[in-house]
């Protein structure tokens, strides 16, 4: 016997594979809890899933430009910058609140909110007037548009100019990482999933094509660039107060090429991959420090920190020689595609 | 009857070289013309000119009694004017349905370019934002079951149900070129031009298309401008021709007609000593 609701809630709820994909991350992030809880990942583990996090953030809103809407930015950073420096001036300049009571976390949200409007806001200025443009010129804009701002930051003196601004409190904690992490992966599979969303791939696909089937194409290009300059501004508000300093340098287009590395390396149009290239690179370029350090010691032989570059730059070049179309291509695992998008042969 | 679409001395120039010299033509509803000349005539031209790809040096585009000369190619499609490209150009690594889903895409926001008649074809389409896409709303689902069912339909019509979710690059060349039709009609236009539509088709599937151009005509409502190189389709299903050569209208009249223009003749084979 079938009681209708308890049907209901079955259909539209429990077997989704949306639900399955919030339940396991929910495990997931309990997991690390407990084992940070007992000691098992010390707190330099901790630190690095953490900083995955936040390029899982950046590596997923860049592909929502890059790979889903195929227009070409190459300085994400930049508005991770702003995005830092918003939300940082907040709770450490303006209002000089420190992580000891709920209500200081929910101004701290709303601020790494207030740093990605601002990010967004940011992108449509300098996407309005390139967007409009077919070709290379996005890239040039906003390679440039990353440099003006961390110029613009090295010299102003209320946020710290070259020194950097200081003292920021701890607020992103690893939940608060990874819920954020999640929603951002959540939100760009549900526009790239959508119609909307294959309004953008057309634009990648063929733009003339698209035009002529009454896509506002324009608008379209500068829809995706200003959600993923409101998350870049976002992850870039998580780092600042995870690393509890913003200073310039951390926002140089090196940091923006990592971001683009990311999303090439694990595909572009797919944001599992980018989930993936973020966590192992990073975990990738913190194990060889580890590893050459345990090298270094093992064969009595000091192996230098800049062999660390070389040999993640060799894999990069073999990922890219046997996997031309990054590590996932246009896949995604199956949890990320709704149903209503499968194949039925 | 009333007439569809109006061009009125339109003159186009790609710098120096006039590609289009005082086009005129007088479509009335429910036409099906056949528009053809030698390589380099100015035919596909005169299609970048109505759909807006380039404006027109000088003259007049009226659609449905409004000007559309000089608007962005995505508002005449609004409007009601759709297209196919003599080089194929598909979503290549999108599959079918998709493809298709892709066109019916603009109906589903609120348009301000729509005529009178695309509103009335449109009056029961849902409308959603963005938002509704992100949270996944209701209204969400409806639009793309909506979307999902009338592409479905379109591609019955076309035979291409079997393959809607295979990847479109994978087709073959016959099946690319109905795809582009149909993505065409999931626009919902009241009139449709078509670039060459039987280039690169063996003759089994010319007949086909003949078949079909005719049968979605009256089925969908339209009015059709065709070019076309092959012959046998602009003879037997033309019911006026224009000949164009060097960007000048040669030669006007019924297929049976123009076929013994002499000029006509010249322009095609050369003139006889």
């Amino acid at each position: 016997m079938k009681i209708p609701i308890i049907d209901f809630i079955y259909k539209k709820f429990i077997k989704r594979r949306m639900t399955i994909f919030i339940v396991g991350a929910l495990l997931v992030m309990f997991l690390i809890i407990l084992l940070q809880k007992y000691n098992i990942l010390n707190a330099y583990i901790i630190q690095i899933i953490n900083v995955s996090l936040v390029y899982v953030i950046l590596a997923v809103s860049l592909n929502l430009i890059n790979g889903f809407t195929g227009q070409f930015s190459i300085g994400h950073m930049g508005f991770a910058a702003v995005g830092a420096y918003v939300s940082a001036t907040i709770t450490t300049l303006v209002l000089k609140i420190t992580p000891n009571s709920f209500s200081h976390y929910l101004i701290f949200i709303l601020s790494l909110i207030a740093g990605g409007i601002v990010a967004a806001i940011l992108g449509f200025i300098i996407g309005f007037p390139s967007l409009r443009l077919k070709g290379d010129y996005l890239a040039i804009v906003t390679l440039g548009f990353g440099e003006i701002i961390r110029t613009i930051l090295n010299n102003i003196d209320y946020v710290g100019g070259p020194r950097g601004l200081l003292g920021i409190p701890k607020f992103s904690t690893f939940p608060i990482i990874f819920v954020i992490a999640i929603l951002t992966i959540i939100i760009i599979r549900n526009i790239v999933y959508s119609t909307h969303g294959r309004a953008l791939l057309s634009i990648r696909e063929n733009e003339v094509a698209s035009e002529l089937v009454g896509i506002n194409t324009t608008k379209y290009k500068i829809l995706s660039f200003v959600i993923g300059a409101f998350f870049a501004g976002i992850g870039g508000g998580l780092l600042a107060h995870l690393v509890q300093i913003a200073h310039p340098t951390q926002f140089g287009f090196m940091y923006s090429f990592l971001i683009l590395i990311m999303v090439y390396a694990g595909g572009m149009g797919s944001i599992s991959g980018s989930v993936i290239a973020a966590f192992g690179l990073t975990f990738l370029s913190e194990g060889l420090r580890v590893g050459l350090y345990s090298l270094s010691n093992l064969l009595k032989f000091t192996v230098g920190d800049q062999w660390r570059m070389v040999i993640y730059s060799l894999l990069l070049i073999f990922i890219m020689l046997f996997k031309t179309e990054g590590l996932m291509g246009m896949k995604e695992i199956k949890v990320l595609i709704p149903e209503e998008e499968d194949i039925h042969e | 009857m009333s007439s569809v679409l109006k061009i009125e001395k339109m003159t186009h120039y790609f710098g120096g070289l006039r590609a289009v010299s005082n086009f005129n033509i007088d479509l009335p509803s429910g036409a099906l013309w056949g528009l053809i000349g030698p390589n380099g005539a100015g035919k596909t031209t005169i299609f970048n000119l109505i759909t807006g790809v380039h404006n027109p040096s000088s003259g007049n585009i009226i659609f449905l009694d409004q000007h559309i000369a000089g608007k962005a190619p995505y508002q005449i499609v609004h409007m009601g004017i759709a297209r196919t490209f003599q080089n194929l150009r598909i979503f290549n690594s999108l599959s079918v349905l998709d493809n298709i889903r892709i066109a019916r895409h603009y109906t589903t926001e609120k348009s301000r370019y729509l005529t009178t008649r695309s509103i009335e074809s449109q009056q029961n389409f849902l409308h959603t934002t963005i938002f509704d896409s992100i949270f996944r709303t209701p209204t969400y689902n409806n639009v793309e079951q909506q979307i999902k069912e009338e592409a479905y339909e379109l591609l019955k019509i076309f035979k291409l149900e079997s393959c809607m979710y295979s990847t479109a690059k994978n087709l073959p060349y016959g099946m690319l070129r109905k795809l582009e039709i149909a993505r065409a009609l999931a626009t919902h236009p009241s009139l449709l031009l078509l670039d060459e539509p039987a280039a690169g088709m063996n003759p089994a599937e010319v007949g086909e298309l003949m078949e079909l151009i005719r049968f979605i005509r009256d089925k969908f409502n339209l009015t059709i401008l065709l070019i076309e190189h092959h012959m046998k389709v602009v003879m037997g299903i033309c019911e006026y021709i224009k000949v164009i050569d060097f960007g000048e209208t040669i030669a006007e009249g019924k297929p049976n007609e123009v076929a013994n223009n002499p000029k006509v003749i010249e322009a095609y084979l050369g003139k006889g000593d």
